[in-house]
């Protein structure tokens, strides 16, 4: 172990009360409402909360509704991965002495858009200049580009892509708050409607209306907190292009290379060590560059290793054990869910649990291929 | 008022690609030291520090490297699927662009297929676009 490895846990973790569709709750009150629900999950008040992280305004804003007084403030925003992020500098203020207990916290209302500003795009950006002009709009016209050279280059066909989904309607169908829980046929994705070719409608997010929030000290701390400790034995990001059109290759996230690589080297792990994956699945085949890139399996061998259920319930490698973006909830940046999830496991309270859970890897991505954030998590030390 | 689509509001980096485009051009940059082009214009070489570049005009011809049919696309764009697709440049370089003189059909659009550029106009501007070349599609 190095770096940060082991010097920091996650003693508060929640969600909102609610998830899905909830119109009356303003993407503020999604924070807070998940912040407050996190600081009682650790035991804790807001006079123990020194440290502040979330994405842009959202740092200050939240402290300052909350009553927090701040010595530590963390505005990363890198897309739906900032959160991983967040738990990575949260770690490192914490081992330096800048902070002792960190909030981190995300609410969003992607699906009703109450008091929520939208995805905007300025003409003066890259995408601007070369992507806007073209038509694309939300993320599936963007995120989905590079798929097609992915499926061609390593075979690829249109029924695997489908199996990403009707795999993780698996572990959704066992999750009550899932929002698409029903088990679907490689058939039934495949005639269901196109959103943008190569993609249907369930191989694309699920867009809801959300908040979650952690909390996060030093690993001297956790006896102060009801719950089991969930260590970070290791970290990483990285950041690759502003426009998913100059995504370097295809067949390869560059940022999951370097991300995933520097946790595993903090924590002193391998793939093998890992019992439980979480993949950020805004669409079906980001799981499918992951898993490759993390060195899960070798290039060309995700979409066979997913057939052959190795991540479905009773497979070696669980994965997006909560039925993921896919089918659970995505907000817009769904990087949260995926660490809260990983925590749930860790912790042996998931809807859908996996029997004997030790270490937990979550990988985020934020943009389009954007930026990376991994997190290697454990119960123990 | 209908809506149109964007033209481009060149900036200082991108100015005299858009000019070239307005001229049915395509001007790419390449790295003085080591020859290689890229995409998109920016002040400085992407590999050497501060590296000098030079602007060139380009071939205009490719190969359709990947894309996707959007169902769903902006007002402007539609109301039929819209083919946003990303051409691999004989000189190296990708770039985002639509296919024009083809169905937006899978069956008509396979990868690798040899692309020309055309030049859509955009109010005061023009928009590089990409056709099949050479094929009887």
């Amino acid at each position: 172990m190095a770096g940060i490895s082991g010097k920091c846990a996650i003693v508060g973790a929640a969600e909102t009360d609610g998830l899905g569709h909830l119109p009356d709750h303003t993407t503020l009150r999604l924070h807070t409402e998940a912040a407050v629900n996190a600081i009682r999950d650790a035991g804790l008040t807001i006079d123990a909360i020194d440290g502040i992280a979330s994405t842009g305004r959202f740092a200050v804003d939240v402290a300052h509704d909350l009553g927090i007084v701040p010595q530590w403030v963390d505005t990363t925003s890198v897309g739906g991965c900032s959160y991983m992020l967040h738990v990575r500098h949260a770690c490192a203020a914490i081992a330096a002495g800048q902070a002792t207990t960190v909030l981190i916290v995300h609410g969003e209302s992607g699906r009703s858009r109450n008091a929520h500003a939208p995805f905007r795009t300025d003409s003066f950006t890259p995408r601007g200049q070369f992507e806007q002009l073209y038509g694309v709009g939300p993320f599936y016209s963007m995120f989905t580009v590079p798929a097609l050279r992915f499926m061609k280059e390593f075979g690829v066909s249109h029924e695997q892509l489908a199996t990403v989904v009707t795999v993780q309607r698996e572990w959704s169908s066992r999750n009550p708050r899932a929002l698409r829980r029903e088990l679907l046929t490689v058939s039934d994705v495949l005639n269901s409607p196109l959103v943008a070719y190569p993609f249907h409608k369930p191989e694309c997010c699920v867009v809801t209306d959300g908040g979650g929030a952690l909390v996060v000290t030093s690993s001297d701390r956790v006896s102060a907190s009801p719950t089991t400790p969930v260590y970070v034995l290791g970290t990483g990001e990285s950041a690759e292009h502003p426009i998913v059109s100059q995504m370097a290759d295809f067949t390869s996230s560059r940022a999951f290379r370097v991300a995933s690589a520097a946790a595993f080297r903090e924590a002193g792990l391998r793939p093998a060590d890992i019992d439980h994956l979480m993949i950020y699945d805004a669409f079906a085949h980001v799981p499918l560059y992951a898993l490759q890139d993390l060195g899960f399996v070798g290039r060309g061998e995700a979409a066979g290793f997913i057939e052959d259920r190795n991540t479905a319930p009773g497979g070696r490698l669980p994965m997006n054990t909560n039925g993921g973006g896919l089918s659970y909830t995505h907000t817009g940046m769904y990087g949260m869910f995926a660490i809260l999830e990983g925590v749930r496991q860790l912790r042996g309270e998931a809807a859908a649990q996996v029997p004997g859970v030790t270490t937990s890897f979550v990988q985020g991505v934020g943009g389009m291929f954007m930026a990376a954030g991994s997190l290697i998590l454990s119960n123990a030390l | 008022m209908t809506s149109a689509k964007p033209a481009p509001e060149p900036t200082d980096e991108t100015a005299r690609y858009w000019e070239g485009a307005r001229r049915g051009e395509l001007w790419l940059q390449r790295c003085m030291t080591t020859g290689r082009a890229f995409f998109y214009p920016r002040r400085y070489s992407p590999f050497v520090t501060g590296g000098d570049t030079e602007w060139f005009r380009a071939s205009g011809r490719g190969r359709l490297f990947s894309y996707i049919i959007d169902h769903r696309p902006p007002p402007a764009f539609g109301p039929g699927p819209n083919i946003i697709a990303v051409v691999e440049l004989d000189e190296g370089p990708r770039m985002m662009t639509n296919l024009i003189d083809v169905e937006p059909d899978p069956d008509r659009l396979a990868l690798d297929m040899d692309l020309e550029v055309a030049f859509e106009p955009r109010g005061d501007w023009a928009v590089p676009v990409f056709r099949p070349r050479g094929g009887s599609l």
